[in-house]
């Protein structure tokens, strides 16, 4: 493994090692460029997960404080936590499910095809699916994603058998166990799928592609990668000319540390990188760095998400095998006469005891909540994921007190449901109410959703400088050698979840930063 | 040694009605105890009748008449402590004037759970309630003895996963 001196500016530093900055750090490193990984959280692989869903929790989630404000209920119900993200080399990859989709054509042009919308803040990726293809192509090839390339897909578990069921009888077609980054055969020397069900807890199989055991080590394995764990970066540096240099960071034992920077990309979630560049602020850039456009932080998204829980009168044990590997695409269609624009995927969700106990109905208690849960063994679950609308005021803003382990300004992050996301959620919640009483359910249950898993859009993709922060390459609009590399970056957030398209921009900017250092530009 | 019932049954009321929900003995002073004996809990700074209230509390929050007392009580016997007895009295008195506004003796001595429901609904909001709840949400269900009780399996990694052990095996569909 190489090791680079903190005065080599030569190098790039990328900020965060999840499906962004892992991503890139391999691909860059594949290049042959010289790469500083910062990473806040430690190193975990598969013998050191835990498949119990609070110890995991306590051992992978990100748990830094932060405040919340806004009409979301995740406000109410969890407002120390508005989002679940891993603090850990491969950042939330380690936690998250391996359901991965291609944006659908019309999707990356929002506002051209739906319209302005009132209220929200609706733009056109400067991109589109026809310049995407090859990288997508490229990233489900890396992911192993099945039904994709030649992979077959995964075996239907029981959690799924009944959703297709439903799902079929309710007349919709487009069915299957999902295009998941989880090897249905061995693939890229990593196993099958074992139906474990922990998929949430880290695969324990390494079955579901993590950046943690498959892209880091791979990058590190070049002799051009240096990855420095439980270092969490506190600020951007720049020159008078604008240009980032370096950046400060807290190393694993506390102590502040300056790593120089030839390219500055930042990949820590689309909390956090935000976050980083407002407390980057300096007396040439008072409101932050990159932020020219005042749209640092703003159009925070998390897709339109709930759940669906149904109790049936005989066992379901939705908790055996993958925990995900399922999915309904009829409604991820834009047809307006439903009362809303974009649309929605329902996925299969199983939860276990513990976590169940938490989610299903925060706050709920007495019998109606409890025999819920007596009925455990008879449940089914589904997940909703659909497109929301960005708004300029969900936004991430500093704590003008609160201060975390370092001193730092810590992140409020405000959200605001639109009327769209509403019409959205209440429709996926009757069709997926629908699905289960198809088969029989005797009680289902439109669970609120969970602090957020998928989220978008804080330093977003625009065509034109005033109406974002970075440009088609992820590069930022004011300072040519910082770059955003995460989910933090998209324009809007379609219906799909996010992953595969933010390893499909990672490995595309990486082409772009080698090949813009080579000509000298950057 | 003194013997409370807790509702005012007799002791061979109490024993006949078995592991029925609120049947635990306060046993003596330091002590409460489930009238067959399975299980028994010592309290160290709060009192006994504390505690049963506490107990019963939780029942009535997360009422699952098929899981044991022993497994509440390991739920709350967390509130026996130096740094929470006094938000555990403060509370306690709180609930047995709510109880006595609606015409009961105290918390404990309403007999139907839908009395001490109404209760409990009275000082939801407050921040005892509350405590207990969140606190029971993890204290409770994230006890591996409980799972068991609602078909749940836990990890299945040590037993290679269920790839031949039934992720596909539902029969009624
Ligand atoms: C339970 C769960 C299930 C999910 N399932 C799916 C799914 O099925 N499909 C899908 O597409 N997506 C899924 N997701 C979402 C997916 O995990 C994220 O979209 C994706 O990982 C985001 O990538 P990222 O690069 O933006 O951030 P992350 O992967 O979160 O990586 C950010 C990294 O940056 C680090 N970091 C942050 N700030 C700093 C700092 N100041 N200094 C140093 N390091 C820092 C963090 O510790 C973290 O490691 C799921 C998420 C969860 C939680
Ligand atoms: S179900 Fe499959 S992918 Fe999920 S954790 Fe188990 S082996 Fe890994």
């Amino acid at each position: 493994m190489a090791t680079f001196d903190l005065n080599d500016d030569s190098v790039v530093v990328i900020i965060g090692t999840g499906a962004g900055g892992g991503v890139l750090a391999n691909e860059l490193a594949q290049k042959g460029v010289k790469v500083v990984a910062l990473e806040a959280g430690g190193r975990y692989l598969p013998e050191d997960y835990i498949n119990d869903e609070w110890e995991s929790f306590g051992q992978l989630a990100w748990l830094d404080a932060r405040t919340t404000s806004g009409d979301w209920r995740v406000a109410k119900d969890f407002s120390g936590l508005p989002a679940w993200i891993v603090k850990a080399v491969g950042g939330t990859t380690t936690h998250w499910a391996g359901a991965s989709l291609r944006f659908q054509d019309h999707e990356w042009k929002a506002l051209s095809n739906y319209g302005a919308v009132e209220g929200a803040n609706l733009l056109d990726w400067p991109i589109d699916g026809a310049e995407m293809a090859p990288w997508y192509e490229k990233a489900e090839t890396k992911l192993g994603v099945t039904r994709t390339g030649d992979r077959a897909g995964l075996p239907g578990n029981n959690n799924y058998l009944v959703f297709e069921k439903g799902a079929k009888a309710l007349g919709y077609t487009e069915v299957h166990t999902g295009r998941m980054a989880i090897n249905s055969a061995d693939y890229d020397g990593r196993l099958a799928c074992q139906q474990t069900g922990f998929c949430f807890q880290g695969c324990k199989w390494g079955a579901k592609w993590s950046a943690a055991y498959t892209d880091i080590p791979a990058g590190e394995a070049t002799g051009n990668l240096e990855v420095r764990d439980r270092s969490h970066v506190a600020k951007i540096l720049h020159d008078e000319s604008g240009k980032v240099t370096a950046v400060e960071y807290f190393d694993k034992d506390g102590v502040k540390q300056t790593q120089k920077a030839r390219i500055v990309c930042v990949a820590g979630n689309t909390i956090e990188s935000p976050r980083l560049l407002l407390n980057s602020a300096s007396e040439m850039f008072p409101n932050g760095l990159a932020n020219s456009s005042d749209q640092v932080g703003r159009n925070y998204m998390r897709h339109v998400t709930g759940s669906v829980y149904a109790v049936f009168d005989k066992p379901v044990k939705m908790w055996r095998g993958t925990t995900m590997a399922g999915i309904m695409q009829d409604e991820a269609i834009h047809k307006p006469d439903r009362g809303f624009v974009g649309g929605y995927e329902l996925e299969t969700l199983a939860l276990g005891l513990p976590f169940m106990a938490a989610f299903l109905n925060p706050g709920g208690w007495g019998r109606s909540f409890t025999t819920a849960l007596d009925s455990y063994e008879n449940m089914a679950g589904m997940w909703i994921v659909g497109e929301d609308m960005p708004q300029t005021t969900n936004r991430i803003t500093l704590h003008p007190e609160q201060k975390d382990q370092f001193g730092l300004a810590i992140p409020n992050v405000h959200f605001d449901d639109h009327p769209n996301d509403i019409a959205m959620r209440n429709h996926a919640y009757q069709q997926g109410i629908a699905m289960y009483e198809a088969v029989g359910a005797t009680r289902a249950f439109p669970t609120p959703p969970y602090p957020s898993t998928h989220n978008l859009g804080t330093n977003r993709m625009s065509e034109r400088p005033e109406d974002g922060v970075c440009n088609k390459w992820g590069q930022t609009h004011d300072i040519a050698n910082l770059f955003i590399s995460d989910g933090s970056q998209f324009t809007t957030g379609a219906a799909e979840n996010p992953t595969l398209t933010i390893v499909a921009l990672a490995i595309r900017q990486a082409d772009h930063i080698a090949k813009e250092m080579a000509a000298g530009t950057i | 040694m003194t013997k409370h019932d807790l509702r005012g049954l007799t002791r061979r009321q109490l024993l006949s009605r078995g592991m029925a929900a609120g049947t635990l003995a306060i046993t003596g002073a330091g002590f409460i105890a489930a009238p067959n004996a399975a299980w028994a809990l010592e309290v160290a700074v709060i009192s006994p009748e504390q505690m049963a209230t506490l107990l019963q509390m939780a029942r009535d929050i997360y009422p699952h008449d098929k899981v044991p007392d022993q497994y509440y009580a390991v739920a709350v016997k967390g509130y026996d402590a130096e740094d929470r007895k006094d938000m555990v009295a403060a509370g306690i008195a709180e609930l047995d004037s709510a109880a006595k506004a609606m015409g009961h003796a105290s918390y404990l001595a309403a007999g139907w759970e839908e009395d001490r429901v109404k209760v409990l609904q009275s000082i939801e909001t407050g921040p005892f309630f509350q405590t207990v709840r969140s606190g029971l949400v993890t204290g409770l269900y994230n006890q591996k003895e409980v799972w068991p009780i609602f078909g749940y399996q836990g990890e299945s990694f040590s037993q290679g996963g269920y790839i031949e052990r039934g992720f596909n095996d539902i029969y009624w569909l």
